[in-house]
């Protein structure tokens, strides 16, 4: 199946894009080949996804040429794409939660007859997902299936759509470890097909893990391109970011774990409802200290956070805040009273993707802003650019609409209306999922520094080496409950990781 | 989507565009089915043209119609923006005509300055509290706002049918069920010596308000932020319980007072007949313009000139004024029919 004439799977010259003013691209070389991984990396904005984009047909280049197997082709729609055996996996994917696996694949492939031939489409599905370790049940409907599973299935559908060079936008920012693991599983089989990955990321261990080549992206251009034998991390950061980035140096810890107040106290609080309800959860998060919460996603990690943050009232049991009876208090009460959530999703929990971005910075801001019947706009300005400084983040314009801005730089307005008045209580939900190592790093120092300032922090994340990093103690939640509470001298995957999936002395009560 | 201003400008006229071509062939296909019918579309075209631009008195009698399809296009156009679709303004029409009616026969005696303002607020307190009914309904996650506003829509005019034909009926006129004349001082001044009335400056006012509220103020920030992400801004600790009633009850006012305009200005009584639809094409004409104040007005101004069709066929070829709404459906249908690309979301 490889290509034996040695030219790519799939090349581009010279492609340069312009929205408005802003060159988001001007690659002057980039090429896959078969039995390749092509790793994209690059920091928020550098250009990654406009560039696969382009590679796909979705946006259309201003200038440049597209070659597939050394042919020059004319693209311009993933319609032409997919017929010339290119496909991509994007960051939301584009399933329809209603149907099933083989409904879903089905709808993807050309020239669909009238009566669909099922037998032989389900006689490829096997084929491909025990050639490539895709295992899903046909039969499924989508929207019944994990995050991990969904993935599969989107890459399924290209497959058998057949796809030879499969570009993945970022495909491990939704996955557990344990489905990253299986991700890169088929990722090594498809390259041991012959088929070419473009793997977009900004996660230098993956990268490092499983490309052949890394290409490094940098405000819209090629700033390096590395075999993987000569990579190494020093190296690809000193590309992505120039001579910004120095790597942190590792923080001291509070180390005086019972100094502060009580900032949080759950005390045998038990919910119902919710995918996972909480089971008879005590825990405290005092000032002046990073409580980490350590468990595989679908844990409760959701339901404590609604729980904490006032969208869910426990059923038995007391929350107390600043040692007040908070249960019943209504979330603008909370965020009133200093409480800041960071959550996991900016645009689907935090953001009006049609309202701007200064709307949005205003919202949720209390009594903070008001002027009369409107809103103080210069004060939240000036506030805010403060805030944007502050984090060091460079400022998108607050004219924008919310819904084009890219992920990155949505959390990153998120994350400076959140932190701009010096929240008491931050509760932070996978803070630095989709960020790249700078801003990962900008915001562990923020919560590193607003500890420093005395909030107490509460930090939930499934990368058990950041909470390593960033906790002064660490629970972890199992099926609703907590499975275990870790003092820094605990702090290895050996001791916490068999307590994330369940392995214990104790049998948790239910 | 909002952007710059040209991108908004060209997103305007094209919406025109759409929207005079969508008019012109439902005029043709309505021509069609006069034609079937024996009379002449072309003659009733014209002749409502005459009739509406020709002359003072029918100019005069658009802006008397535009009053109850202004007022009720910002009764559907104010819960859209928090997501809820209120099909209810017809009833509410109808309930606000009701409380004024209630006012103006117990009230009788008290003075213009006095009675005119307590009209208004029962007006609009009665279509509130009619709205305000799906509204807490939709609000505890019992009821569909959709399917309630629009069954009270066959309740409200019964209630009122009800009072006209029992204890309101008006002892002189025994042939018709209608409620007794009101006095002098519970009528709303009418201007230029036609039936121009006040009425019309309560729907400007409320669609100045209208966008007023949703563009200057922090109140439509967060209705805005409703309607755009609900599950963020209730993370945000917008309260949007509070927000659907309060929403749902100045709809329903605002089209109550369509109503309290439509019997203190035009009818003089609370009829059985108060409204040929002014709800429905009010919905229609908030629907057309995407909830925007600037295209209600205008839209406004259209469905009263379209509307005038259907008089116009009343009177010189005997057709019943009901006619009209084939014209409005098949307008309707055209637009549908289009690929939508910013309707509804």
């Amino acid at each position: 199946m490889t290509r034996d004439d040695g030219s790519p799977l799939l090349e581009a010259f010279g492609v340069v894009k312009r929205f408005g003013g802003l060159v988001a691209n001007d690659v002057a070389h980039f090429a896959v080949c078969a039995g390749e991984v092509v790793a994209l990396l690059g920091e928020n904005g550098a250009g990654k996804s406009t560039l696969a984009k382009i590679l796909y047909g979705y946006y259309a280049a201003d200038a440049g040429e597209i070659r597939v197997g050394g042919r020059r082709v004319d693209i311009t729609s993933p319609h032409d794409t997919r017929a010339l055996g290119i496909g991509m996996v994007f960051q939301n994917f584009t399933l329809i939660p209603a149907l099933s696996v083989f409904e879903n694949v089905a709808l993807f492939q050309k020239d669909l007859p009238a009566v669909l031939p099922r037998r032989e489409i389900l006689k490829r599905m096997h084929l491909y997902a025990d050639r490539f370790r895709l295992a899903v049940d046909p039969r499924t409907l989508v929207r019944d299936l994990a995050v991990g599973d969904r993935q599969k299935v989107e890459i399924l559908k290209q497959l058998v759509a057949g796809a030879r060079v499969l570009i993945l936008d970022e495909p491990t920012k939704v996955l557990a470890p344990q489905e990253t693991v299986g991700l890169f599983n088929t990722i090594d089989e498809m390259r041991a097909d012959g088929l070419g990955v473009v793997l977009i990321t900004h996660k230098l261990r993956e990268v490092l893990a499983r490309a052949s080549r890394i290409v490094v992206m940098r405000q819209g251009r090629v700033a390096g391109v590395l075999d993987r034998s000569e990579a190494s991390e020093q190296k690809l950061l000193a590309l992505m970011f120039g001579d910004a980035f120095d790597p942190p140096a590792p923080r001291p810890r509070a180390g005086r774990e019972n100094a502060g107040t009580c900032a949080l106290e759950l005390i045998r609080v038990s919910t119902s409802g919710g995918r996972m309800p909480l089971r008879d959860v005590s825990m405290k998060v005092r000032t002046g200290e990073v409580v980490g919460i350590a468990g595989v996603s679908g844990n409760g990690q959701r339901e404590l956070g609604d729980l904490i943050l006032g969208l869910q009232h426990p059923g038995t049991g007391t929350k107390l805040l600043w040692n007040e009876d908070a249960s019943r208090w209504p979330v603008a009460r909370l965020r009133q009273k200093g409480v800041a959530a960071i959550p996991d999703d900016p645009l689907a929990l935090a953001c009006v993707p049609g309202m701007t971005v200064r709307e949005n910075l205003a919202l949720g801001s209390g009594t903070r802003y008001r002027v009369g019947l409107g809103v103080n706009w210069p004060a939240l300005d000036a506030d805010m650019q403060r805030s944007f400084a502050r984090l060091t983040f460079p400022r998108s314009s607050f004219d924008a609409v919310a819904a084009t801005l890219s992920g990155g730089n949505l959390q990153r307005a998120v994350l400076a209306r959140e932190l701009a008045h010096e929240p008491k209580l931050i509760i932070a939900l996978y803070p630095t999922r989709g960020l790249d190592a700078r801003s990962a790093a900008a915001v562990r120092r923020l919560l590193f520094e607003a500890r420093d300032r005395g909030a107490a922090v509460l930090m939930v994340s499934e990368d058990l080496d950041e909470l390593f990093e960033v906790c002064d103690r660490l629970h972890v939640l199992y099926r609703g409950a907590i499975a275990g509470e870790f003092g820094p001298e605990h702090f290895s995957a050996d001791v916490i990781g068999p307590r994330m999936v369940g392995a214990s002395e104790h049998a948790d009560a239910a | 989507m909002r952007h710059d201003g040209a991108t908004l400008w060209r997103l305007a006229s094209a919406q025109a565009k759409a929207f005079a071509l969508a008019a012109v062939i439902a005029l043709a296909v309505f021509a069609m089915l006069l034609s079937v019918a024996g009379k002449d579309p072309l003659r009733a075209y014209v002749d409502t043209l005459v009739y509406v631009f020709g002359n003072a008195y029918g100019f005069s009698e658009l802006l008397v119609r535009m009053v109850p399809l202004l007022l009720t296009a910002v009764a559907v156009a104010l819960p859209a923006r928090i997501g809820l679709i209120n099909v209810g303004g017809e009833g509410q029409l109808y309930m606000g005509a009701w409380l004024t009616t209630a006012g103006a026969l117990a009230f009788a005696e008290w003075p213009a300055f006095v009675l005119l303002p307590t009209l208004t607020l029962l007006g609009f307190v009665g279509g509130g509290l009619w709205a305000l009914i799906p509204g807490a309904l939709r609000a505890l996650r019992l009821v569909n706002e959709t399917i309630s506003t629009l069954l009270l829509n066959y309740v409200a005019p019964l209630i009122v049918g009800y009072f006209i034909f029992g204890p309101w009926r008006s002892p002189e006129s025994s042939a018709y069920p209608q409620s007794p004349a009101f006095v002098e001082a519970a009528q709303l001044p009418t201007f230029f010596h036609s039936r121009v009335h006040a009425g019309l400056l309560y729907a400007l006012a409320c669609l100045v308000l209208y966008w007023f509220v949703m563009t200057r103020t922090r109140f439509g920030l967060e209705m805005r932020a409703i309607g755009g992400n609900p599950e963020a801004a209730r993370r945000l600790g917008v309260p949007i319980f509070s927000y659907m009633l309060a929403v749902m009850f100045v709809a329903g006012g605002v089209a109550g007072l369509a109503g309290m305009a439509e019997v203190t200005a035009i009818q003089g009584r609370l009829v059985s007949e108060l409204s040929p639809g002014y709800g429905f094409i009010g919905f229609l004409v908030s629907w057309l313009a995407r909830t925007g104040a600037g295209g209600i007005l205008t839209m406004s101004f259209l469905f009263a000139v379209i509307s005038s069709v259907g008089d116009i066929l009343q009177i010189t070829q005997g057709l019943p004024f009901a006619v009209v709404n084939i014209l409005m459906a098949v307008i309707l249908f055209i637009v549908l029919a289009q690929p939508a690309r910013s309707v509804g979301r």
